[in-house]
C-alpha cells in the first residue's frame, strides 16, 4: 500500500516530481563535479609536492650562505708559461649549491633528537663543474706590447672554444634510507648505496641524466678529479628536480672540502599532527635556518594548479553550496505546496484512522523518492562533469620557486650555456615549474556523498511537508472543503 | 451508545466568535438510524464530526460507549476512530490516485492486518455495494454514484459501530440519492450497526425513525412519521 501510493502519487504530479528531482541532481552534480575536480587538483598537489619535496619528508631545513662566501668560479685561462699558451687545459672545481649555507653535520643529530622528530639526514648539494679547452695563444709578440698611444696594434691572442659542463652532486646519509633526497625516488637499474659505503667512490646516477650521458651501472664518472663508479640507476617521481648524481655524504663533503657540514636536513615527523611543533622546535635549535614544511611549500605553490585549487576550494564549494541550498528549497516548497493541496486527502486519511506519522511517512516516502531519483540523475551529471573536466581540462602547472625548495639547481650539459655552475648562479631563485593533467577522479566516496546529498534533500523536504501534513486536524481539513 | 451534555462548539474565525453548537444534549442508541436536519451553515456537520472524534467540544462532553471523546488524548481518538467508525463525505473524499479495491483497502491500513486479508475484506465490501466488478477503476473513472458506494464500503470494510454519514447524497442526482439511501438503509437494517445521516433534504430525513433539528446551533429530536424498518 505504502509503495503503491507513493509510486502513484508521483506518477499523478510527475511533472512537479521531475522538476524537484532535476533541481536536487543539478546541485548534486555539481557538488560531485566540484569535489572529483578538488580531489584531482588535491592529487595534482600533492603529485607536485612529493616530486618536489621528496616522498616521507616532512620537514627541511636549509639555511642561506654567510655573507661574503660563494661567488663565481675562477678559471685561469691565461696559460701557466708560455709554453702551454694554445695547449689544451682540462679542470674540475666542485661548488657548493648556489643559495644554500652549510650547517653542521653535528646539527642533523641534535635535530633527530628533538621530540616528534621520527628520522632526520643531512645531504650535501653540490655542483660539479667542468670545464675543457685550450689556453689563449698569443703567438710570437711578448705580451702587454700594444702602444699606448695605439699606433701599434697589440697582437690579439687566439682563444679556442672553451667547453663548460656542469651537473648537480647530492652526497646522501647512505645509513638513513628512510628521509633524504632519495627517499622519494626508485632504483630502476644496480642498487642503492649499501650502509657501509658510508665513504666509498661509488655514485648513483638520476635515469634522465643516465641516459644523456650514456652512462650505466659500472661507468666511471670523474668529479673533482676524483674517479666514482656508478651502481645505480634512480628514477624520481615525475616532475622532481633530481640531483643529477648522488654519492655518499662523507665522500660529497671531501670533494667539497667541506668535512662535517651538510646543506640540507631533511626532516620526518612522528606524525603529521607534529610537523608544526616539530618546525617550531627546529627554529629554536637554528634560529638562522630557513624551516619548510610541505604546507609552507604548498602556500609558495604559484601557477594554474594554485589558481585551480583556488577555483575548486572558493568558488566551486560556495557554488555548489548555493546549488544545493537551491534545490533544496525548491524541494521544501514544491513538497509543501503538494501537502498544501491534498487538505482533503490528508484529512480524509486522519478521519480513517491513520496516525499522523502514517500520514507524515507516506509524505517522507514520496519526498525520499523524488530524492532519490535526484541523486541518481545528480550522480550521471556529476559524472559526466568530472569526465569532462579529465577530457578537455589542460595540464595544470605549477612553479615554486627553487629557494622555496632548497632544491639542488640542475645543468643542462649544454657548452656553457647551462643554467648549472656558475654561470647558473643568477638562477640560484630561479622557479621551478611542473606540469601536471588535472583529472576528476570519482570515488565510491563521491557516489556515497551524492546519495547522502539526496536523501537529505528529499528528508529536508519531507521533514517540511510532513511537519505541514501533521499539523492538520481532520475536522478542520475537512471543513475547508466543505 | 452516544450521550451528549451541554455540548457547545465555537470557532473563531477572522477574529468573531462563531457558535456552531450551543448547549445540545442528545442520546444515541446502539443501532439506531439518526437524521440529523437543518439548514446549511447550522452546526450540523460540527455535531457530526463530534460525535466521529474528528473534533472536540469547547464546553460539555461527547460519551461514547462509556468514554468522553471531548478529553480523550489525541491517539487514543484515533484509535476509536480507526476502530469503531465509518464515515460518508458529501463529497465522496477517495484517494484520486488509488483505485476503488486500494481506496476501501486504505480504511483497513490503521488496523495493520495482512496485505491478503486486507484485499479480501475490501473486495467482499466492494461486492456488497455491487461494484466487484468496478474495483480496479480509479475514482475519476467512476459515475457519482459510483464513488459514493466506493466510499460507503470503505466506511463499512471495518465494520464499525457507527456509520456517520454527512450529506452522502449531496452531490447526486435524486436517482442516484435513492439508490444510495437505499443502500445505506438496507445496510442499517442487515448489519444493526448505528446510522447517523446529516441531511438537509427532509426527505432523507423522513426515512430515519428519529430526527435531530439543528437550527442556529440548537437542537431537538422528533420521532419521524415514516420511520424506515430494520429487518
Amino acid at each position: 500500500m505504502f509503495f503503491t501510493y507513493v509510486a502513484r502519487e508521483l506518477r499523478r504530479r510527475r511533472r512537479q516530481a521531475f522538476v524537484v528531482a532535476l533541481g536536487l541532481a543539478l546541485g548534486i552534480g555539481l557538488v560531485v563535479t566540484v569535489s572529483a575536480m578538488a580531489a584531482g587538483v588535491r592529487t595534482a598537489q600533492s603529485k607536485v609536492l612529493k616530486s618536489l619535496y621528496g616522498v616521507g619528508t616532512d620537514v627541511t631545513v636549509t639555511q642561506a650562505p654567510a655573507g661574503g662566501t660563494g661567488g663565481p668560479a675562477r678559471f685561469g685561462l691565461t696559460a701557466p708559461n708560455q709554453a702551454r699558451q694554445g695547449k689544451g687545459f682540462s679542470h674540475d672545481d666542485i661548488l657548493q649549491s648556489p643559495g644554500l649555507g652549510t650547517i653542521p653535520a653535528t646539527r642533523v643529530s641534535t635535530i633527530s633528537s628533538l621530540s616528534g622528530v621520527r628520522s632526520a639526514a643531512g645531504a650535501l648539494s653540490l655542483i660539479s663543474i667542468h670545464a675543457e679547452g685550450k689556453f689563449a695563444d698569443f703567438g710570437q709578440a711578448p705580451r702587454g706590447t700594444g702602444s699606448a698611444n695605439g699606433s701599434t696594434p697589440a697582437v690579439q691572442p687566439s682563444i679556442a672554444p672553451i667547453k663548460v659542463t656542469s651537473y648537480s652532486v647530492t652526497g646522501v646519509d647512505v645509513t638513513n634510507t628512510a628521509v633524504g633526497p632519495l627517499s622519494g625516488a626508485r632504483i630502476t637499474a644496480g642498487r642503492y648505496f649499501a650502509s657501509a659505503e658510508t665513504d666509498a667512490k661509488v655514485a648513483v646516477v638520476d635515469s634522465s641524466y643516465a641516459k644523456q650521458h650514456k652512462l650505466s651501472v659500472g661507468s666511471t664518472l670523474t668529479m673533482g678529479g676524483t674517479k666514482f663508479t656508478v651502481i645505480g640507476i634512480a628514477t624520481s617521481p615525475t616532475g622532481g628536480q633530481p640531483s643529477n648524481v648522488y654519492v655518499p655524504l662523507a665522500r660529497a663533503q671531501k670533494l667539497a672540502g667541506e668535512s662535517g657540514k651538510v646543506n640540507r636536513i631533511y626532516v620526518k615527523a612522528t606524525s603529521a599532527s607534529n610537523i608544526a611543533p616539530v618546525k617550531a622546535e627546529i627554529q629554536k635549535v637554528l634560529p638562522k635556518a630557513t624551516v619548510t614544511t610541505a604546507d609552507d611549500l604548498a602556500s609558495q605553490v604559484t601557477g594554474s594548479l594554485s589558481s585551480a585549487a583556488s577555483l575548486s576550494r572558493n568558488l566551486g564549494t560556495w557554488l555548489g553550496i548555493a546549488a544545493l541550498v537551491a534545490a533544496f528549497a525548491v524541494a521544501s516548497l514544491l513538497t509543501m505546496s503538494a501537502v498544501g493541496r491534498r487538505v482533503r486527502e490528508f484529512g480524509t486519511l486522519k478521519a480513517l484512522g491513520w496516525r499522523s506519522r502514517r500520514v507524515v511517512g507516506q509524505v517522507m516516502g514520496e519526498a525520499m523518492a523524488q530524492g532519490i531519483l535526484g541523486g541518481i540523475l545528480g550522480i550521471g551529471i556529476g559524472v559526466g562533469g568530472a569526465v569532462l573536466i579529465s577530457k578537455l581540462a589542460p595540464s595544470l602547472t605549477a612553479t615554486v620557486g627553487a629557494a622555496a625548495t632548497g632544491a639542488p639547481v640542475t645543468g643542462t650539459g649544454v657548452t656553457g650555456a647551462g643554467p648549472g655552475g656558475p654561470l647558473g648562479q643568477a638562477l640560484a631563485s630561479a622557479s621551478h615549474t611542473v606540469s601536471v593533467p588535472l583529472t576528476a577522479p570519482l570515488s565510491f566516496g563521491l557516489f556515497a556523498l551524492a546519495i547522502g546529498l539526496a536523501l537529505a534533500g528529499g528528508l529536508l523536504a519531507g521533514s517540511l511537508g510532513g511537519w505541514r501534513a501533521a499539523r492538520l486536524r481532520p475536522a478542520e481539513a475537512l471543513r475547508r472543503v466543505d | 451508545m452516544y450521550e451528549l451534555k451541554g455540548v457547545t462548539k465555537t470557532y473563531r474565525k477572522g477574529g468573531a466568535r462563531i457558535t456552531a453548537l450551543q448547549e445540545v444534549n442528545l442520546t444515541i442508541a446502539e443501532g439506531e438510524f439518526l437524521a440529523v436536519q437543518g439548514p446549511t451553515g447550522q452546526g450540523k456537520t460540527t455535531l457530526l464530526q463530534l460525535l466521529g472524534g474528528l473534533d472536540r467540544p469547547t464546553s460539555g462532553s461527547v460519551v461514547f460507549e462509556g468514554r468522553d471523546l471531548a478529553t480523550m488524548r489525541e491517539g487514543q481518538l484515533t484509535e476509536v476512530r480507526s476502530r469503531s467508525f465509518g464515515f460518508v463525505f458529501q463529497t465522496f473524499n477517495l484517494i484520486p490516485t488509488l483505485t476503488g479495491q486500494e481506496n476501501v483497502e486504505s480504511a483497513l491500513v490503521p488496523l495493520r492486518m495482512p496485505a491478503s486479508k486486507r484485499r479480501e475484506r475490501a473486495r467482499t465490501a466492494l461486492a456488497d455495494v455491487g461494484l466487484a466488478d468496478r474495483a480496479a477503476h480509479l475514482p475519476l473513472e467512476l459515475s457519482g454514484g459510483e464513488q459514493q458506494r466506493v466510499a460507503i464500503a470503505r466506511a463499512l470494510v471495518r465494520n464499525p459501530n457507527v456509520i456517520l454519514a454527512d450529506e452522502p447524497t449531496g452531490n447526486l442526482d435524486e436517482g442516484t440519492r435513492d439508490e444510495i439511501i437505499g443502500l445505506l438503509e438496507r445496510l442499517w437494517a442487515d448489519r444493526g450497526q448505528t446510522l447517523v445521516i446529516v441531511t438537509h433534504d427532509s426527505g432523507i430525513a423522513r426515512r430515519a425513525p428519529r430526527t435531530a433539528w439543528i437550527r442556529e446551533g440548537r437542537l431537538s429530536v422528533q420521532d419521524s412519521a415514516e420511520p424506515a424498518a430494520r429487518r
